[in-house]
């Protein structure tokens, strides 16, 4: 039961994508968790003990796994089929095509229909169904099927699937980091396990998470921050990170970090923040056991779903990562040094930060910093470049295409994210004095 | 290479000893891997450098020649190792490399199957993500090329985490004794859709793939043989634009207005209409793309093993 496990249990945290992405739901099963798919609510109940990768489908108002083989939008996408005899000359668009009315499928529905028989009923019904191109027809039913039978695909909260979820409906919360960006930071700040990493992560907590993932329960991730109250770290619990790692997790302020000794009076003044700091994370997990990301509607509100979700405060066990980093802990880390630094930190002046956080990191070790804007980063560099303080600085922008793939139908994704942010990477060096 | 060796783990009290792996850092495109062994030197444009100058000085260090040049001495990553790699095949860079390894869900304790290992240069990456438990067995039918990876391997102190085999895998596919128990599989073959059907029989339930092909003609014709045994079947192509920073020093014309920019350098100038101009130099730090880049590497398609 870790974040390598195959199978489901309770307690666990899950990605549930409802309808091929049209919603994307963070829930924490236990058998009293309930989630509102369409106008039904449903109990989490039966994805307890599944495998991750498994389709469930909404029958009423129980999940069962899907049968056979269920529609993909992989299959349909746009495009038109090129061999094909049909076409949609006949075609007339109004509302009469569909002799079955509201009623009709509410009767259906009380006498016990399944979702796939009323879809089944439903293209027996069109008048037009079988004038339709073959790309349509399959269009057609897969819009029926997302209303009638909604199929639910659970999977496994890691990295790549939280920072996907994240940057598709929420992306403010996260910076707008896109996945390939932080699979760059990972990578340029060498993140590795036994490493101890530190980290201004103001980005909700992906970075501390992504890189309590990669550590796998070794070394240290260290979550720094300016002033006396911490970043929100509420990302880290969607993980299914194990106590094991969790504990790898420690917070710090910076100045603690930067202070020569420690005064009797500062290590009191600690104490007080650590208590406050404990007691809002017990309050944070009571409230968000279930973290909903769903549409934006226009006016900003997002998915009533959301609402209508029971938290499950008894079941709610997410461990605890975060706890403040003892005074040892620090002093082996200014005496070691850091084995490299990320910082994804819009709202601090980057070029003084990395200034004052340089001399915690050990010679020779990387450094990537994230922006969402240029020229904070290019202040940066030119500044390490004349304080000579880095080599091997670089400025990259990741371009993230994605493709359909289809016989005779291949080409780029119509939409596709423009910007996924910029990186600022390099060497610490030792200081020439 | 890996701080799973505490010994040899990143610390300001870390310095460098006899024979270990050094990054020669000369400029952000010249560097170079050397072992620093006591008698031996380095000879390049900036002079001759003695090894024995080099031990005991902390990774991190700027060490001079016989004649007054210089290079830096870096403690290797598998980053700067892609870069100073000996080039035996087409590699992988960091774009490719990260984005695989996160899509892949990599993390430590996975097993990964690979093939072909090439150079090695995405097997280095694979080994940090699944350290310090898991293991990245590689397979290349390259006896050579399997033999030299073997030995980088060796030098870059990954060889506990990594097996390399000498293997078709096109032909065989990977052996039989993985069935079942990969994480995580990578193919970078000239005719993936070949080693497909062996891909899948060795994922667990739910594992990943990855492909990686130059051409889209292998990306039309894997993603046929792909779905036949996954889902989630996406192709991406990943790049990297990069950034040229410099301060300019640009000349700024404003009429006389009695010492408003206290001690900015300002020159008088006539203009053509008789009046007089002030002239002041500003400096501001700028960017732009460079000029050139990578225009393609390849496209990454990923799939997910169904569930049954
Ligand atoms: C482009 S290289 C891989 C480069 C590698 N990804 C890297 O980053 O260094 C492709 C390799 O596949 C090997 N190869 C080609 N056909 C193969 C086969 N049927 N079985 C195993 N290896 C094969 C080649 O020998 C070559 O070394």
């Amino acid at each position: 039961m870790s974040e390598t496990s195959r199978v489901t249990w309770e307690g666990c945290s899950v990605l549930l994508d409802i309808n091929d992405g049209d919603r994307l739901v963070f829930a924490r099963l236990s058998p009293a968790a309930k989630l509102k798919i369409g106008n039904k609510n449903c109990s989490l109940q039966p994805l307890i003990g599944s495998p991750f990768g498994t389709v469930f489908q909404v029958d009423g108002t129980v999940l069962s796994p899907a049968q056979g083989n269920v529609n993909s939008a992989d299959e349909i996408k746009d495009g038109q089929v090129n061999v094909e005899s049909r076409d949609n000359r006949a075609l007339v668009d109004n509302n009469t095509a569909q002799s079955l009315t509201g009623e009709d499928i509410e009767a259906m529905r009380k006498q016990g229909a399944k979702g796939n028989e009323i879809i089944e009923a439903l293209i027996a019904n069109s008048a037009t169904f079988d004038k339709k191109t073959a790309f349509s027809q399959e269009k057609y039913r897969l819009k029926k099927q997302k209303k009638y039978a909604p199929k639910v695909l659970m999977r496994r909260p890691v990295a790549r699937s939280i920072c996907e979820a994240y940057f598709k409906k929420y992306p403010s919360k996260i910076g707008f980091l896109r996945v390939d960006t932080l699979s760059l930071l990972l990578s340029m700040a060498n993140v590795s396990s036994n490493s101890d990493i530190l980290v201004v992560d103001m980005v909700g907590g992906l970075i501390t998470g992504a890189v309590a993932e990669r550590l796998g329960g070794t070394g240290f991730v260290c979550n720094s921050y300016l002033g006396k109250a911490p970043y929100s770290m509420d990302i880290v619990r969607i993980f299914n990170l194990s106590d094991e790692i969790c504990k790898r997790i420690l917070r710090s302020p910076i100045s603690d970090l930067l202070s020569q000794k420690e005064t009797a009076e500062q290590i009191l003044q600690h104490d007080d923040v650590c208590n406050v700091e404990s007691q809002s994370n017990d309050q944070m997990c009571a409230s968000t056991s279930i973290e909903e990301i769903s549409h934006l509607s226009e006016n900003g509100i997002s998915d009533p779903g959301a609402k209508n979700t029971e938290p499950v405060t008894k079941a709610c066990k997410a461990p605890k990562a975060g706890e403040k980093a003892q005074q040892e802990v620090i002093d082996l880390w200014k005496k070691n040094g850091f084995s490299s630094l990320i910082i994804a930190a819009p709202e601090l002046d980057t070029w003084t930060l990395v200034r004052d956080l340089m001399p915690l990191l050990a010679n020779s070790a990387p450094f990537a910093i994230y922006h969402q804007y240029l020229q904070p980063l290019a202040n940066c560099m030119h500044n390490l470049q004349l304080e000579k303080m880095a080599i091997g600085l670089q400025i990259s922008e990741p371009w993230l295409r994605e493709y359909q793939v289809l016989p005779s139908r291949t080409h780029p994704c119509m939409q596709m994210s423009a910007f996924g942010g910029y990186i600022l990477s390099g060497t610490k060096i030792c200081s020439s004095s | 290479m890996l701080a799973c060796d505490p010994a040899k783990r990143l610390s300001f009290n870390q310095t460098i000893s006899n024979g270990d792996l050094v990054i020669v850092y000369e400029k952000h495109d010249s560097m170079k891997a050397v072992t620093a062994s006591e008698g031996s030197i380095l000879q390049n444009r900036y002079g001759v450098f003695k090894h024995s100058d080099w031990i005991g000085k902390p990774f991190g260090s700027k060490v001079f020649s016989s004649k007054g040049g210089f290079v830096y001495l870096l403690a290797p990553t598998p980053e700067l190792w892609t870069l100073v790699l000996s080039h035996r095949t087409q590699i992988l860079y960091i774009a490719d490399i990260s984005f695989v390894i996160m899509h892949l869900e990599i993390v430590p304790g996975c097993l990964v199957l690979e093939s072909g290992t090439g150079s090695g240069s995405l097997t280095t990456s694979l080994a940090r993500a699944v350290a310090p438990k898991g293991h990245v067995y590689t397979f290349d039918f390259h006896e050579q090329r399997a033999g030299s990876a073997r030995d980088d391997f060796e030098r870059t102190g990954l060889s506990s985490l990594v097996s390399v085999g000498v293997r078709d895998i096109q032909g065989e596919g990977f052996p039989d004794e993985f069935t079942g128990t990969a994480d995580s599989v990578f193919l970078d073959l000239p005719q993936p859709w070949l080693a497909i059907p062996s891909a899948a029989k060795m994922l667990k339930q739910d594992g990943t793939f990855c492909s990686f092909s130059p051409c889209v003609e292998q990306v039309q014709r894997s993603c046929e043989a792909l779905r036949t045994y996954f889902t989630d079947i996406r192709t991406f192509e990943v790049l990297l634009r990069t950034y040229e920073v410099r301060e300019g020093k640009m000349e700024s014309l404003h009429e006389e207005s009695n010492g408003s920019n206290g001690s900015l350098p300002s020159k008088r100038r006539q203009c053509s209409d008789g009046n007089y101009m002030f002239s002041s130099t500003i400096s501001t730090v700028m960017a732009k793309p460079s000029g050139e880049a990578r225009g393609h590497t390849g496209y990454l398609t990923f799939a997910r093993l169904k569930c049954l």
